[in-house]
């Protein structure tokens, strides 16, 4: 049996999309945050794997194509940017705004939650790209002396929070246009986050694909100036 | 015929962010400068939204599977993740919410007093003159950002 999946280059795939499938079907019908289809199948994955002593390497030796397919599919999500640009144009100004807070207020709140928790420098430096995308965050992470293995981990934690809480955090606090929860969404918690805001509409896709992109620049220029203040 | 355009085109872009990527002495990801010229490519015509639309679309629906490998994979970061695991999650769980909501509410403050203007001036109502208007969660609005910022600086 082992053999089997050691060798096999589907495995991996197959018990994600099942996965992905079956948590699709609770979120139907338990219709509460925590199960998230994204994280149920993330645990239902590591549930199978441990009792089936599956090893990790042996489930990413097909599961990397997936992951394979995470650049292409990052680069398409200029499509719906695209079919938004007149909504981009005419709210320019409350869109670069939002997504400059939202990296300000993720520094500024990193900073003061560590000063909170006496962390030391490396563990700020680890946590300050939080909030983007993998690829970008590792660099900064790496740049100003963080953990790097834990900043993926910071950030993939992050991006599944922000998936499961955005419906009940935009409703809270009552965020209520389009545009400003995409912007939310993108800014707070990256790609993972961006495929809650497309299930919310296209709008909200978009500008949260932009977000990714505008936010993960700026937080390379804005963790660089902030990692000197601990 | 149509889909092998349509994924040859997307491939070609990855592999030319990932040539920016190394080229490039700048931290910025393959995916991003895929992003970026995958877009001014259909601003500026050079890539039509028709030769890249459908695989696009398909590629962002399947999105969410491909996050699951590298979350599977905290497994194999539990160890060193654990000693820190009560301060590292409530820093990540209260900051996420705060910069989602600050993000949100400025973004929605601006184009609903954008919108105000707009309709106020009626004439050039052109700009963020699509969005909803509610004057009254305008205020409460700047108040919790006033409030947010003082708390975090």
């Amino acid at each position: 049996m082992k053999v089997v999946l050691t060798e096999s280059a589907f495995f991996g795939v197959m018990v994600s999309l099942i996965a992905y499938g079956i948590g699709l079907q609770v979120k139907k019908k338990f219709k509460i945050a925590v199960f998230n289809p994204l994280l149920v199948s993330i645990v239902l994955v590591m549930v199978a794997l441990s009792v089936c002593h599956v090893e990790y390497d042996v489930y990413y030796e097909g599961a990397k194509y997936l992951s394979y397919l995470l650049t292409p599919a990052t680069v398409c999500l200029a499509i719906p940017l695209y079919e938004q640009v007149e909504m981009l144009k005419g709210n320019w100004k409350a869109i670069v705004l939002g997504i400059c807070t939202g990296v300000v207020t993720s520094l500024a709140s990193v900073l003061a939650f560590c000063v909170l928790f006496g962390l030391g420098h490396e563990e700020y430096a680890t946590l300050l790209p939080k909030s983007i995308t993998t690829a970008i965050g590792m660099g900064v992470s790496e740049e100003l002396g963080g953990y790097v293995t834990i900043t993926v981990a910071v950030i993939i934690i992050t991006g599944v929070l922000g998936n499961m809480i955005a419906e009940l955090v935009c409703k809270l606090f009552r965020i209520e246009e389009p545009i400003a929860k995409g912007i939310a969404i993108g800014s707070s918690s990256h790609a993972i986050g961006t495929v809650k805001a497309m299930e919310m509409g296209e709008l909200e896709g978009a500008m949260s694909s932009l977000s990714i992109a505008v936010a993960g620049l700026l937080t390379v220029a804005g963790a660089s100036i902030f990692a000197t203040f601990l | 015929m149509k889909y092998i355009k349509q994924f040859g085109i997307i491939l070609t872009i990855s592999f030319i962010g990932e040539l920016c990527n190394q080229m490039i002495p700048l931290p910025v990801p393959a995916s991003i400068y895929g992003l970026v010229i995958l877009f001014a490519g259909l601003l500026l015509g050079w890539v039509k939204l028709d030769s890249v639309k459908e695989t696009g679309k398909f590629l962002i629906e399947i999105m969410p599977l491909m996050f699951i490998p590298a979350a599977v994979g905290l497994l194999e970061s539990w160890g060193v993740l654990q000693p820190i695991f009560v301060p590292v999650i409530t820093i990540t769980l209260l900051t996420t919410i705060l910069v989602m909501v600050a993000a949100g509410r400025v973004t929605q403050f601006v184009i609903r007093m954008e919108g105000r203007a707009g309709k106020k001036a009626s004439g050039s109502g052109k700009k963020g003159g699509r969005a909803r208007k509610d004057p009254g969660v305008e205020k409460e609005g700047t108040k919790e950002m006033d409030g947010e910022r003082g708390g975090c600086e």
